[in-house]
């Protein structure tokens, strides 16, 4: 039993004739429950529901500031190597493009943090490319060790593991793990993971609760909204979080929604959420899933994420810079992973979250 | 008709509403919160202070007066509650504890044996420790053996606002425990607070309800209020209840 059965479950549902087949009653039905079930979630998801956006958000808005109140967590990534044997055709660090590839040794990680930490960021985000002989487990644990120093949090981003692994980096201080599915069709993913060990998308789909399963306080799971057909894409992430969110506990389920932005490559996105059809599905969400946290990182703009505030969002990335090295000054910065669009700085979203009523939350974990 | 003093801890309390730190809009709403509901003791998660840092620091957004009951949120197992205990104790916040082990994330129940093993060991140690428990009276009767300062059943999970959903266990912990029973989690009203004070409580514990209102400090204002009249509905023994009217006038009455 895997998340893998759950996706299986919906093999062959024709989800374009659903969606279209969703009338204002249904959309009306969903919105007025407390529990919403898959297909209250698919209704909320269809062309219907967009005539009921501003029922959605209040809803929304409602529901997170009775579980979250009125707060904004911070965090902050840090990339530390941009060496990647995968071929992703979407991404900045796809091993075919010829970009200058760097590695921080420890005493550059350092530089960083201590950089980082001048910030007041207290949550950092871990980041590498998938090259484990570039990055092996010692490497990754070293670093996690010094980084402890400096931040009270410190979750990773990088290529799935196994159990045993997950297992070391937490006990090397590691208490949260974000990975994206990226695309959740099995045959829009085999089409743009070309080479390399990502190619295997149930290894990947299942590492959130091998995540969880080691004792990680925090998973945080998502689509890369562009992959692949958007509504469903996003019905599978909130199934994704719903199987761990009800077989784990202990763990607390965060999911964000990535919208592709321009990396190096110049890969076009066959497929695309606009910002009304990204309000719709970050309030769907939210009314499936009234405690899970939503991230929303700076691929997003200062303006649109500053609307987001009250529309759901919990998690916010701040002052991030996607290339390798670039807090401390004596780096020089790598090819970026993605373009940043809200390019403001701690102190600027920091203002920014208060400005709109909530409260900029830089600490909520001690690892005891 | 003279109430009786609340004391936990040897401490005296003359209001029986305590509150929280999480969820404000700002920090800034917290000391006009305390000083419009006039709550004595406020409790604030130890893995939220940033000390130390440039940040802004919690602490400096309680007043001296107000008793600061630290408490163990994030903590997982017994151990870990008490090693939190002992931070927040050397970070001088006091011998005040409240103990919150919890290890299910998607309905926040409190795990009532890990809860206990940590009371055991900070009891011993010397902290007036308030543990956070879903209501058993068999639980609360070994919690008082084992030197709890009260007990703190939840109303509802946290932050749901649904009131008393455990009203017939809290009351036989009200019964029959020896220490102030407070009740905590799951008041969103006012009147959810003036029922549980109706039914002979010691004290609520209110943070969701008043840090996610338009107005914090008029809601604490407000729960205040609810919390006095529940207590003096408790104390003037409210009248039986009936499942038919009782006619203020009875038809049989001319028999007498």
């Amino acid at each position: 039993m895997s998340v893998y059965s759950e996706i299986e479950r919906y093999n062959g549902f024709d989800f374009q004739t659903f969606f279209d087949r969703v009338t204002p009653a249904q959309v009306e039905a969903a919105l007025i429950k407390e529990k919403l079930s898959e297909k209250d979630f698919l209704a909320l998801l269809s062309p219907a529901a967009a005539g009921y956006l501003e029922a959605m958000a209040r809803k929304a808005h409602n529901l997170t500031r009775q579980y979250f109140g009125r707060t904004i967590q911070l965090f902050i990534p840090l990339y530390i190597s941009n060496f990647c044997a995968n071929e992703c055709v979407y991404c900045g660090f796809h091993r075919a493009n010829n970009i200058s590839r760097k590695k921080l040794s420890l005493a550059e990680i350092e530089d960083e943090a201590k950089a980082i930490a001048a910030t007041g960021m207290r949550h950092l985000l871990l980041l590498t490319g998938e090259a484990p002989g570039v990055t092996p487990m010692d490497y990754l644990e070293d670093a996690v060790r010094l980084l402890k120093k400096y931040f009270a949090s410190v979750s990773i981003e990088i290529m799935p593991l196994d159990e045993g692994d997950y297992h070391r980096l937490r006990m090397a201080g590691v208490d949260g793990l974000t990975l994206y599915q990226e695309t959740y069709d099995q045959g829009r993913y085999a089409l743009v993971h070309k080479a390399g060990r990502k190619t295997d998308y149930r290894y990947r789909l299942e590492a959130p609760e091998r995540g969880a399963r080691a004792g990680f306080r925090m998973v945080n799971i998502g689509p890369l909204l562009g992959l692949g057909e958007v509504r469903s894409e996003v019905f599978f992430c909130g199934l994704h979080a719903k199987y761990l969110d009800d077989t784990f506990l202990q763990t607390e389920i965060a999911l964000s929604l990535p919208r592709m932005n321009p990396a190096e490559g110049n890969y076009q996105p066959e497929f695309s959420a606009d910002d009304q059809a990204f309000v719709q599905f970050m309030t769907a969400l939210r009314c499936f899933l009234p405690r899970a946290g939503i991230t929303v990182s700076t691929r997003e703009s200062a303006a649109f994420r500053d609307n987001l505030i009250r529309l759901g969002a919990t998690r916010f990335s701040a002052g991030s810079c996607t290339g390798v090295g670039g807090y401390g000054k004596r780096q020089e910065t790598g090819t970026p992973q993605f373009e940043i669009t809200d390019e403001r700085s701690v102190e600027e979203v920091v203002r920014a979250i208060r400005d709109a009523g909530y409260q900029p939350v830089y600490k909520d974990w001690d690892a005891i | 008709m003279q109430d009786e003093q609340l004391k936990i801890g040897g401490r005296v309390f003359t209001s029986r509403l305590f509150t929280g730190t999480g969820k404000f809009a700002a920090k800034n709403w917290i000391p006009r919160m305390l000083a419009a509901s006039g709550s004595e003791m406020i409790t604030v998660a130890l893995r939220r202070i940033d000390s130390g840092g440039s940040n802004e620091n919690i602490l400096d957004f309680i007043p001296k007066n107000v008793v600061l009951l630290p408490n163990t949120s994030g903590a997982r197992t017994a151990e870990e509650a008490v090693r939190i205990a002992r931070i927040a104790r050397e970070a001088g916040c006091g011998n005040f504890i409240k103990i919150e082990v919890i290890t299910d994330m998607k309905y926040l129940m409190p795990d009532n044996y890990e809860t206990l093993r940590a009371t055991e060991i900070l009891a011993r140690e010397g902290f007036i420790v308030l543990p956070y428990v879903l209501p058993d009276l068999t639980l609360a009767k070994k919690l008082e053996d084992a030197g709890a300062a009260a007990i703190m059943p939840l109303g509802a999970p946290i932050g749901t606002n649904r009131g008393l959903e455990t009203k017939s266990l809290i009351a036989m912990l009200i019964e029959n425990c020896q220490v102030p029973v407070v009740v905590d989690a799951g008041i969103g009203r006012p009147s959810h607070a003036a029922e549980a004070m109706e039914m002979g409580a010691d004290a609520v514990l209110v943070n969701t309800a008043i840090a996610t209102a338009e107005d914090p400090a008029m809601m604490g204002r407000a729960f205040s209020l609810a919390v006095e009249a529940g207590r003096l509905a408790y104390l003037a023994r409210m009248g039986q209840e009936s499942v038919t009217a009782q006619a203020s006038s009875p038809l049989t009455g001319f028999l007498n």
